[in-house]
């Protein structure tokens, strides 16, 4: 198992995906995106193919929607921390090169994996990751402290409901890449 | 009742009624959070969706509505979030009131602080793991087998997910979940996860206005 990482990984299901020439008009309009059907991981989630499309649709509009809102360097900034606080390596190595790539800090990035959510970071960051793990947290932890640190650190409310949208939703993603399946690095497939 | 219900809801049963994360945050119609949420429409409509899908299934081959709703209260209740908890605790009262206080029951005995868990070698620092309890149900007897696998495995996705494995999978298999129904039931687990916090995060974003 590797280490947590903005290297490129596989993912190996746990369950039998289904065969990509079992898929239906249905399975295949539930992955939104028709070149998924290469993926196992979406041929898995294509078993429940209502969920698996409005969980797609969800995911697309609360990072690609570019009216207004947190630049999508930080929406995948929140992705990251809650990823690294679940622990999930996947999911981290994906949106840590996306984080990165947007934001032109890869060194930051690499702090937050390598050291956890606490690592230092500059005051906005602080803020962002701050507010996804303790959104991250079962019961929540999220309180009025985090949103005026947001606030102080110059988001305004619609960019506050992408960082709880963001950090929320993967919440979500963690949970399923974490349960069928897990990371390989990609010389070992 | 907001007004950007999509059509599709109104199919999907009785379930696709109102938006349950408004609901849940106690969004009214043209609040700021009302419009705040209408700059992500997609999302909007299809957390609702999502909810739909789950709540409202087009069959229940995999998993039963019984199960979907005891196994809702079950996550919220663990969450400790009270919007959210009563509201699955509510419909579950409706479809099994016999199985309401075998939930109740079980809510406190799961209840924890997460997430925690142990990283297998190599993942993080060793300081990073921290045990904490895994859960096994209080009463097998009261849910019966699928519930009691479905529990455990929620339990396990809620609090310490990194510790998810390929024998806990075998467990649910055991108690006669199929691979779809597996999916379904992962689904329903991490789909709450994520409806509570847009919810409980949007209610607080209200609060402080």
């Amino acid at each position: 198992m590797t280490g947590f990482t903005r290297e490129q990984l596989g993912w190996t299901p746990w369950l039998e995906p289904l065969a990509a020439d079992e898929l239906t008009d249905e399975h295949r309009e539930a992955l939104v995106d028709r070149a998924r059907a290469a993926s196992p991981y979406f041929r898995l989630l294509a078993r429940d193919p209502r969920i698996l499309h409005a969980r797609t649709v969800t995911d697309n509009d609360i990072f690609h929607n570019a009216d207004g809102g947190l630049p999508r360097a930080e929406r995948e900034l929140a992705a990251t921390a809650t990823s690294r606080r679940n622990g999930c390596v996947f999911c981290a190595s994906v949106h840590a090169r996306f984080a990165a790539h947007h934001s032109r800090r890869p060194g930051d990035v690499q702090r937050l994996l390598d050291e956890g959510v606490h690592a230092w970071q500059d005051d906005r960051w602080r803020a962002i990751i701050d507010a996804s793990a303790a959104l991250t947290a079962t019961p929540g932890e999220l309180t009025v402290g985090h949103l005026a640190a947001l606030r102080a650190a110059g988001l305004d409310d619609l960019e506050i409901s992408d960082v709880i949208n963001a950090a929320a939703f993967f919440n979500w993603a963690n949970r399923l890449m974490l349960s069928l399946g897990e990371p390989v690095k990609e010389e070992d497939r | 009742m907001t007004l950007d219900i999509p059509d599709s809801a109104s199919t999907s049963g009785a379930a696709g009624t109102a938006d349950v994360i408004d609901l849940l945050a106690g969004i009214t119609p043209g609040s700021s959070l009302d419009r705040l949420r209408h700059r992500r429409p997609g999302a909007r409509e299809h957390a609702q969706r999502s909810f739909d899908a789950l709540f409202a299934p087009d069959a229940e081959t995999e998993v039963t509505l019984v199960e979907r709703n005891a196994i809702a209260a079950f996550v919220t209740g663990l969450h400790r979030d009270a919007p959210a908890a009563g509201f699955y605790a509510e419909r579950l009262a409706g479809l099994a009131p016999g199985l309401s206080a075998a939930v109740r029951a079980e809510v406190e005995a799961g209840a924890a602080t997460g997430p925690y868990g142990v990283y297998p070698p190599g993942v993080a620092a060793p300081g990073e793991s921290a045990e904490g309890p895994r859960y096994r149900t209080g009463d097998p007897g009261a849910l019966g087998a699928r519930l009691t696998a479905a529990f455990e495995h929620a339990h396990l996705l809620v609090f310490r997910p990194r510790e998810a494995s390929r024998e806990a999978l075998d467990a649910l298999r055991r108690a006669g979940w199929s691979s779809t129904g597996i999916v379904t039931l992962s689904q329903l687990v991490a789909f709450l996860s994520f409806q509570v916090r847009v919810a409980a995060g949007l209610r607080l974003l209200g609060a402080a206005a």
